[in-house]
């Protein structure tokens, strides 16, 4: 790999500019945990500068650090050359920093401009100061292509466009730096296309940008510069154009990945599992399935597309067998009871369905529970894990500790809670407890949502195992790049219903975009602004969803 | 039924719904900020006592006024710092302050004034005496004889108490501050996303202070006016559930002030009805219990509370503590 150049190391850089940003020598510890380790970085202005690393490297710690939500135990913050103390939010944006959180800080029943102006009024009297940010949003909205509706209530309008209202905001508050946090997690291709637009723009006005990613693809696509983190410490800063994806998931995993999945041509058998014309209808009386009907054959993955919301949640929730619903079922031949009299999830896993929920700390863990505990969770009726009326918990015990070991759960101890684990081991909990119990069709939904990259491709690794055992598999995922790359066919939910079915090598990102936002004729060229018009339209309880 | 009777019951109303009002925008404020407030009844007892006792004693109603203001600020000072600085419970930091102003009046008059837990007759300047506006008939016999609109200026606008105007004049005010300027915007904010607000650089602890603060100045006078206005001196429990009815109008006036006045109207409204048994008699031409007309504005507040009156939704994150995450 190529370390950036030694002028990355010193005080200005080679021609002489100052940088936008320095930290020197950051520290930061939770308790035990040392969440920063003595960072130093420097991002130069008019850049946009990504940080990658996996979950609980420190990015998110450090920022806010930067941003005045922490107080660092150690270091020092030098903006433009000037040192700067930053005790708390009001500090960084004087400073001229502003950041985009992953989970946005908007008051959901404002209109665009109160949330706009909210603590960065001119007086005391609002009027003056709406007026001033009706006229310069429709100014910036010209400069950015950061167009928003000011009058739209935050709660009425897509992620998309509540998004942008977060960069308005930064920018309204003046600010000549830029962090993102995890931008796109939320967004569909196009809208992410449409983001990395307006970064670019804002970048060629010489604003920086730093960008918090853990997708490999969005650093090498816009930025300039990459420092990668892993476990609290800055491994590498390096230029984008001098590095690749494979060596990057190497610095941030501290070991070679494999970042495609491999596996050999599927070889589909009989059907498993047959979906015909159901309709789920939610609490509130709103349909969230709207006739849908597939198969999944044994020994092949099929992949739910759609962004979140869009109604594959409440279908993998009555296959579970926790959601009633209207239509027919077939597991190898024979219907399942959708009424919720006879059905429940132990009643699902008598008939050889295995469910890794998409949710593991709502539904797939009880987070105060012990491993072994969570192991026995749906199972513990397993002849082997009782003896008479007692249940036997040395044997469960000694059961998970098999399962952890052959899972590569770090640490392997089945005595400790649930959420004393990373995410990622988490996760490989629910997936052994699942895989294990050999089932003839895996619903799998959001597999590695919040997990870091070296467990992602174990987990998948062991989902193709499965696959290649001839059993059906259901994936559910919000993560393009891993339904690409995991399923053998591919179909893509919009709105509860089915927009089209695709496979894999015969389709790409944009065309599974635009059938996820709802548009089916996908030969035509078309915008981002429609695409993301159209998610509004008919998205738009998808999209409060995220 | 004449106009007259007809303005007799509408004045009662407005008298008997002004401490409703008040707390009702006190718990408006709170409760928009994100600190929900079942205290406020505990605050108003509180304030209606210490204002009958301090009104009695200095012979100023004024004086009483602000001692019943300082006795609620303090009430809302520990609930401030219960579920605010110390992220307590709300619920329960209310409910305290309720057992312990219910307790407190009544040992404290019992201690002082030794008449049974209540305090002397207020009179004279110890006592919020009505206006009467210029031209307005006081006399019965006049005003049977005069004209409907000498009739309504001088039974229903002219002759109530200042802080019956005052009240009334808080509504638009209070709409003003909610919707016209910084510091409602900034309120309604940290009721609904206080991460928002501290995310944009604002004190979430300061305007929540702010607002209990202001909770606790009206409820002040609305339990003033309970003693020294409504009725002549501190009587123990003088309340009677006026804290929580003006909860129950509060949701039914989906927490904005114009609803919150009309809301207030009409349970002052039912209270004044039960005043009258004698008119219903008339108009329904049968007799209705006393005791079933006095239970109406309870009823009325169950059915509120229950759920029946549409859907309100309450300030999103209401009765959360804030704490700042990542």
């Amino acid at each position: 790999m190529t370390q950036a150049d030694d002028s990355m190391q010193a005080g200005t850089a080679a021609d002489g500019t100052v940088p936008a940003i320095e930290l020197k020598g950051i520290s930061k510890a939770f308790g035990p945990v040392q969440a920063n380790k003595d960072i130093s970085i420097r991002v130069m202005p008019g850049t946009i500068h990504g940080i990658i690393g996996e979950n609980g490297a420190g990015k998110s710690t450090l920022m806010s650090i930067l941003y005045g939500f922490y107080k660092a135990d150690a270091g020092e913050i030098w903006i433009n050359g000037k040192q700067v103390q930053i005790p708390d939010s009001q500090a960084a944006i004087a400073a001229g920093i502003g950041m985009v959180f992953q989970h946005f800080k908007l008051v959901e029943n404002f209109t665009v401009l109160e949330n706009v102006v909210l603590g960065a009024e001119d007086s005391a009297l609002l009027m003056p100061s709406l007026s001033r940010a009706r006229r310069e949003l429709k100014q910036l909205a010209e400069e950015y292509e950061l167009n928003v509706e000011p009058d739209a209530k935050i709660e009425d309008i897509g992620v998309g466009m509540q998004q942008r209202v977060e960069i308005l905001k930064a920018l309204y508050r003046g600010a000549d730096i830029l962090i993102l946090d995890e931008p796109t997690g939320v967004l569909t291709p196009a809208e992410a296309d449409h983001l990395f637009r307006i970064l670019e723009g804002l970048k060629a006005q010489g604003k920086t940008i730093i960008l918090i990613t853990h997708k490999l693809r969005e650093i090498m696509d816009i930025t300039d510069t990459v420092s990668v983190m892993r476990r609290g410490e800055m491994t590498a800063t390096v230029k984008t154009a001098e590095t690749n994806p494979t060596e990057l998931a190497e610095l941030m995993v501290g070991r070679k990945v494999l970042l495609q999945v491999e596996k050999d041509v599927a070889k589909p058998g009989a059907r498993v599992l047959e979906v015909k014309d159901l309709h789920v209808t939610d609490d509130k009386g709103v349909e969230r399935v709207k006739g849908v009907s597939f198969d999944v054959r044994a020994g092949e993955i099929v992949g739910i597309a759609g962004v979140a919301g869009n109604g594959q949640s409440e279908l993998l929730e009555v296959l579970g067998g926790y959601e009633k619903a209207r239509g027919t079922i077939l597991v190898n031949g024979e219907p399942i009871d959708l009424t919720g009299a006879k059905s429940d999830g132990r009643s699902r896993r008598r008939r050889g369905i295995a469910h890794v929920p998409e949710d593991r700390q709502r539904e797939g863990l009880i987070m105060d529970f012990a491993a072994w505990e969570n192991v026995a969770f749906g199972y513990h009726d397993d002849p082997k894990y009782n003896r008479g009326i007692l249940t036997d918990n040395a044997a469960i015990r000694a059961d998970t500790e098999a399962k952890m070991k052959r899972f590569d759960v770090r640490p392997p101890n089945p005595a400790l809670p649930a959420k004393s684990f990373s995410g990622g081991n988490q996760q490989k909990i629910v997936v052994a407890r699942e895989i294990e119990r050999n089932p003839d069709l895996l619903l799998v939904g959001q597999p590695t949502r919040g997990v870091d990259i070296g467990a992602i491709e174990f987990i998948h690794q062991q989902i193709v195992a499965l696959r290649d055992e001839g059993k059906a598999v259901l994936l559910v995922s919000v993560e393009l790049d891993e339904i690409m790359s995991l399923s053998d066919r591919i179909v893509v939910m919009f709105d509860g219903r089915i927009m089209g079915e695709r496979l894999p090598s015969e389709t790409d990102a944009r065309e599974l975009g635009l059938l996820m936002a709802g548009i089916t004729d996908t030969d035509r060229p078309h915008d981002a602004a429609e695409v993301e018009a159209q998610l509004a339209r008919a998205g738009g309880s998808a999209a409060k969803e995220v | 039924m004449d106009l007259l009777t007809i303005l007799q019951i509408l004045d009662s109303t407005i008298r008997l719904a002004t401490p409703l009002l008040l707390a009702c925008l006190a718990g408006l404020f709170s409760e928009r900020a994100g600190i929900f407030d079942i205290g406020l009844e505990g605050k108003m007892l509180a304030a209606a006592f210490l204002s009958g006792a301090i009104a009695f004693v200095t012979g100023s109603v004024w004086l009483g006024l602000l001692a019943g203001i300082a006795g609620s600020l303090a009430l809302s000072g520990i609930h401030g710092l219960a579920s605010i600085t110390f992220r307590g419970n709300q619920l329960i930091s209310g409910v305290a302050i309720n057992f312990l102003a219910s307790g407190l009046t009544v040992v404290v008059a019992q201690s002082w004034f030794g008449q049974g837990g209540r305090t002397p007759q207020l009179a004279g300047a110890a006592r919020f005496e009505p206006i009467i506006w210029p031209g307005a008939l006081t006399n019965i016999r006049e005003m049977q004889q005069a004209g409907p609109l000498q009739q309504i200026y001088s039974e229903l606008i002219s002759g109530h108490t200042i802080v019956v105007y005052i009240a009334l004049l808080i509504v638009p005010l209070t709409w003003w501050v909610l919707f016209r300027t910084r510091f409602g915007l900034r309120l309604r904010a940290v009721g609904e996303n206080p991460a928002a607000v501290d995310t944009a650089g604002i004190s979430v602890v300061g305007l929540r202070y702010a607002a209990v603060g202001i909770c606790g100045v009206l409820t002040g006078i609305a339990g003033a006016y309970l003693a020294t206005a409504l009725q002549a001196g501190f009587t123990r429990e003088m309340t009677a559930g006026r804290g929580y009815i003006a909860l129950a109008a509060l949701i039914f006036a989906k927490w904005r002030p114009w609803y919150a006045l009309m809301a207030t109207m009409l349970f002052g409204f039912l209270q004044a009805l039960a005043l009258r048994p004698d008119i219903i008699e008339r108009t329904l031409s049968f007799r209705v219990q006393v005791q079933l007309l006095d239970a109406l504005p309870y009823i009325l507040t169950v059915i509120i509370l229950a759920g029946f009156v549409g859907k309100a939704i309450p300030p999103r994150a209401g009765g959360e503590p804030y704490v700042k995450e990542r």
